[in-house]
């Protein structure tokens, strides 16, 4: 391996880091029309009428839409394979708004302050309807979130609406009664999640025009580019061909880009008008009006025996997907398919529970995509049993865990695993036998350390696809085409990485356009801890295939056989005759013009795989907690990763770290809170804490790298995985610490000092 | 109303309105690299200099730059590129978005501060929000480039 395993560069890091200008907004026309939303204040209500004759009139004002100018046809802004499994229950406009927040109408001007003031010139008379604000008493409410009657899903997800529930969940193996019946020791508890913000520092935005050829491109910050053209091809009611979705350099997405939150806007108005128009997202509207992180509750019942063998599980939850239905069903499903695996010395497992509807800002996806969430709620009672068996924890994971070759019921076999010795490495390295479980610093202040383990997927078994096409130019380098989208992650240098060590060349050889679906292969999009894996495997079959066409160019114009030729990346030598060669840039003259020999070069590759194998983290956090305030101190965190062969050792790492700190943050700052009358009153960055510099001590960050089989060079996933072990294994070190179970997230000095007092 | 500016060694005339913040006016005249990552004056992502102090110019109207002497990362490009160069041997670039502001910053933290410690450094950048990287990547970075073990 030449290039696999080697920390090189990301392609467009020195552009992104010296601020040229390559993301959507520095790209807009400057006569594009710019968009507003007027947007609901109630958080519940219907439309009695609305005016917008006066704002009409203001000059400068192109188009003012209402819920009466658009389709009425339902659509989900979820980035999903189609059938899409989250319900076709919004419009554009709907004489319904279900959150504060909802939009109500569309104003396009032609600069942002006439866009405003005739925002403001619109008169709404609502019917205010009493709201759906509390998730636990969502199901049989008086009020119905959605009681429209075209509401569609594609197939059964549990969804009973009259009742408030979004979808429901059973993920069963085993008879779990009778296990917990003959388990002698039981923990039971309810944890709380919160509903976390994306928080990327590009919120969301796009831009629109008609092409020459009359369709309706949409440059778009997204990481589906292929599922938008679908979504807003039906929200439209457009034929899918009329659309064409361009993605530039993007500012971030942690899955709040895998919902179409903005494209129909300009997109409509684009349409109506046929003018260009952009909409640029608020850091406000980005926190309050987009997606978030499903907030859940889970019950979780571990039974063991005395020696602390696990004999049973069952996780009994409940989502809050608010006001829509963007990736209801299939987060909180993952809350189970992606922790129970973890525990494969449990006779019997169950995940169930319903997802419901409420009258808040609706949720998707969010890294770690329910995972996050299940493993808060698992990890924090495992835990608990290691404390009431006098266990050490990282002794009851010992006896417990998953292990390489074996299997589980809930997603079969294993062929790569390093997780026990990802749990021994991060012992080592936070010094687990001496600072275990806590050490008195002074009258007030305590260390101790916490630990979690985690497991996610690498992409969507049986659904994911990608395909990958690398063309050789007529100058001798090659292009890489993929679908899959480039976040800040690197995964254009991962791909070509891959791509440069089968045709055995050096990284400069190659160029990663940007996505657009009119030239990219098809790609389902980045999420689901995809494209290293599925695009990966997709970019070896295309870099093979590319390099047997090569040859065969080669032979015929050496005149030697195949099998007598050496590929040598920027050469193709005859074996033994070292002085018969002929370049690429040699073929590539060659298939460019004359005598009848022309051809354009191109490999292709497709991978759509039936596993989605797991990488694994033992994570283990080391806290100061203050006795008399309750604040924590986060003094270390250390994560041992097991993605398999690490394609780049440095951008692995960044992407660790970053994911660390993002789950650290949910961890200890990002609360989210909405008053009675159902406003966010969490939504700037005022009072939305991500963590700043100096929230973070140290971070340690190692792997312990298995071989994956049906992986890319041995490769699995990391993007999502390293999110979910901060808020488990911090709360675990709290109560190390202090003897302070907190079940709700944030963990914050308050609910430390309360729990302090009550023992007191 | 009219101002008089120099932005990165050149003078130029900006048409502005009185309530307009100099973020979207510096946008406006096609100095892209100026980002907006909030609204309340928190991210850092729209820092600039003002006669060389970096400032937030989402925070800062642009009626009060009238004659000053305005610097973005457009400005300094080599020096930027210097600094930029460490932060992708870190891989701590991830999307960049932040990256403008932050570069800014560090660039102004070099001139001003000499011997600065690690807490020095986490201090004077502590302004400067990201949400890929983590922080302790670009700190590694940011010592490297200072010289500071």
């Amino acid at each position: 391996m030449k290039i696999i395993n080697q920390s090189i560069r990301k392609l467009d890091g020195m552009d992104v880091a010296t601020g040229k200008p390559l993301y959507t907004d520095d790209l807009v026309n400057a006569n594009a029309l710019v968009i507003k939303i007027l947007r609901s204040p109630h958080a519940f209500a219907k439309i009695k009428s609305i005016n917008i004759e006066k704002a009409e009139k203001l000059e400068g004002v192109e188009c003012i839409l209402t819920h009466k100018d658009v389709p009425n046809e339902r659509f989900t802004m979820a980035g999903q394979s189609y059938p899409e499994p989250s319900p076709y229950d919004r419009l554009i406009l709907d004489e319904y708004v279900r959150y504060v927040g909802d939009e109500v109408a569309i104003i396009a001007a032609i600069d942002e302050k006439t866009a405003i003031k005739a925002m403001k010139m619109i008169a709404v008379s609502y019917e205010v309807l009493e709201p759906v604000l509390n998730f636990e008493e969502a199901i049989g409410h008086t009020s119905i979130v959605h009681p429209e009657d075209n509401l569609q899903v594609n197939f059964d997800i549990g969804m009973k609406k009259e009742k408030n529930i979004t979808a429901t969940a059973l993920i069963e193996s085993g008879n779990v009664e009778k296990e917990l019946g003959k388990s002698p020791v039981i923990v039971e508890e309810t944890y709380y999640t919160q509903a976390q913000a994306h928080a990327m520092m590009e919120t969301q935005r796009a831009f629109t025009y008609m092409d020459s050829n009359g369709r309706l491109t949409i440059v778009s910050s997204t990481q589906i580019p292929f599922h938008v053209r679908r979504i807003v091809a039906r929200a439209l009611q457009v034929p899918k061909s009329k659309i064409r979705v361009v993605k530039p350099k993007i500012g971030g997405g942690f899955g709040g880009k895998q919902t179409a939150s903005v494209e129909v806007f300009p997109a409509i108005v684009t349409l109506k008008t046929g003018k260009p128009a952009k909409i640029i997202y608020d850091r406000k509207e980005s926190l309050n009006c987009t997606t978030s992180r499903h907030a859940m509750r889970i019950t979780v019942k571990i039974g063991a025996d005395h020696e602390g063998n696990i004999q049973a599980i069952d996780m009994k939850g409940l989502s809050d997907t608010g006001a829509y239905g963007e990736h209801a069903s299939t987060v909180f499903s993952v809350a189970g398919y992606k922790t129970l695996p973890l525990y494969n010395s449990a006779k019997a497992v169950r995940f169930s529970g319903n997802v419901v509807y409420t009258n808040k800002m609706p949720a998707g996806a969010l890294r770690g995509y329910g995972v996050t969430q299940g493993i808060f709620a698992l990890e924090s009672a495992a835990n608990q049993l290691a404390d009431k068996l006098n266990m050490d924890p990282t002794e009851l994971r010992a006896k417990n865990i998953i292990k390489e070759g074996e299997t589980n019921p809930i997603s079969g076999t294993l062929d790569s695993c390093t997780l026990d010795r990802c749990i021994e490495k991060g012992k080592q390295l936070i010094g687990w036998q001496e600072k275990y479980p806590r050490k008195i610093i002074s009258d007030t202040k305590v260390r101790s350390v916490g630990m979690a383990i985690t497991m996610q997927g690498s992409g969507i078994a049986a659904i994911d696809v990608a395909n990958v096409t690398i063309k050789l130019n007529d100058d001798g380098l090659y292009s890489l085409l993929i679908g899959a989208t480039e976040m800040g992650m690197g995964c254009d240098t991962v791909l070509t990485q891959m791509a440069a060590e089968i045709l055995e060349t050096t990284m400069d050889k190659f160029v990663v356009p940007g996505v657009d679906t009119d030239s990219s292969p098809y790609d389902t999009g980045s999420y689901a801890s995809s494209t290293t894996y599925v695009t990966g495997n997709a970019t070896i079959k295309a870099a093979e295939d590319l390099k047997l066409k090569l040859l065969k160019k080669a032979s015929e114009m050496l005149g030697i056989s195949l099998e007598k030729l050496d590929f040598q990346g920027d050469t193709i030598k005859v074996l033994n005759h070292e002085e018969k060669v002929v370049s690429l840039s040699q073929i590539a003259e060659y298939v460019s013009a004359g005598e009848g020999k022309q051809e354009q070069l191109m490999g292709t590759g497709t991978f759509g795989g039936d596993k989605s194998p797991p990488p694994f983290i033992a994570g283990f956090a080391e806290v100061e907690v203050d006795k008399e305030t309750g604040k924590i101190d986060l003094i270390d965190y250390v994560a041992v990763i097991d993605c398999g062969t690490v394609i780049n050792p440095k951008l692995a790492r960044i992407q660790a770290e970053g994911g660390l700190v993002q789950g650290i943050g949910m961890a200890m700052y990002e609360d989210v809170i909405y008053n009675q009358r159902g406003q966010m009153m969490t939504n700037t960055f005022m009072q939305y804490k991500i963590p700043c510099r100096k929230d973070i001590n140290k971070i340690t960050v190692d792997f312990e790298s298995s071989y994956e089989p049906s992986g890319p060079f041995g490769a699995k996933s990391i993007g999502e995985v390293v999110i979910n072990t901060p808020p488990p294994a911090i709360a675990h070190a709290v109560y190390n610490a202090v003897g302070v179970h907190v079940r709700s997230l944030p963990i914050t000095p308050e609910k430390v000092l309360k729990g302090i007092w009550k023992f007191q | 109303m009219k101002i008089q500016v120099i932005v990165n060694h050149k003078k130029i005339q900006m048409e502005v309105a009185y309530d307009e913040f100099l973020v979207d006016v510096l946008r406006r005249y096609g100095f892209n690299s100026v980002k907006r990552g909030c609204d309340t004056g928190n991210c850092g992502l729209c820092t600039i200099w003002i006669e060389g102090k970096p400032t937030l110019s989402c925070s800062t109207l642009a009626v009060r730059v009238n004659n000053k002497n305005l610097t973005t990362i457009e400005g300094i490009g080599e020096e930027a590129k210097d600094f930029a160069a460490f932060m992708v041997a870190e891989g701590a670039e991830q999307c960049g978005f932040c990256s403008p502001g932050f570069v800014m910053t560090v660039l102004a933290m070099k001139r001003e501060l000499k011997n600065p410690t690690e807490e020095d450094i986490i201090h004077y950048l502590t302004g400067n929000l990201c949400r890929c990287t983590g922080y302790v990547g670009q700190l590694r970075a940011v010592k490297t480039y200072m010289g500071v073990a």
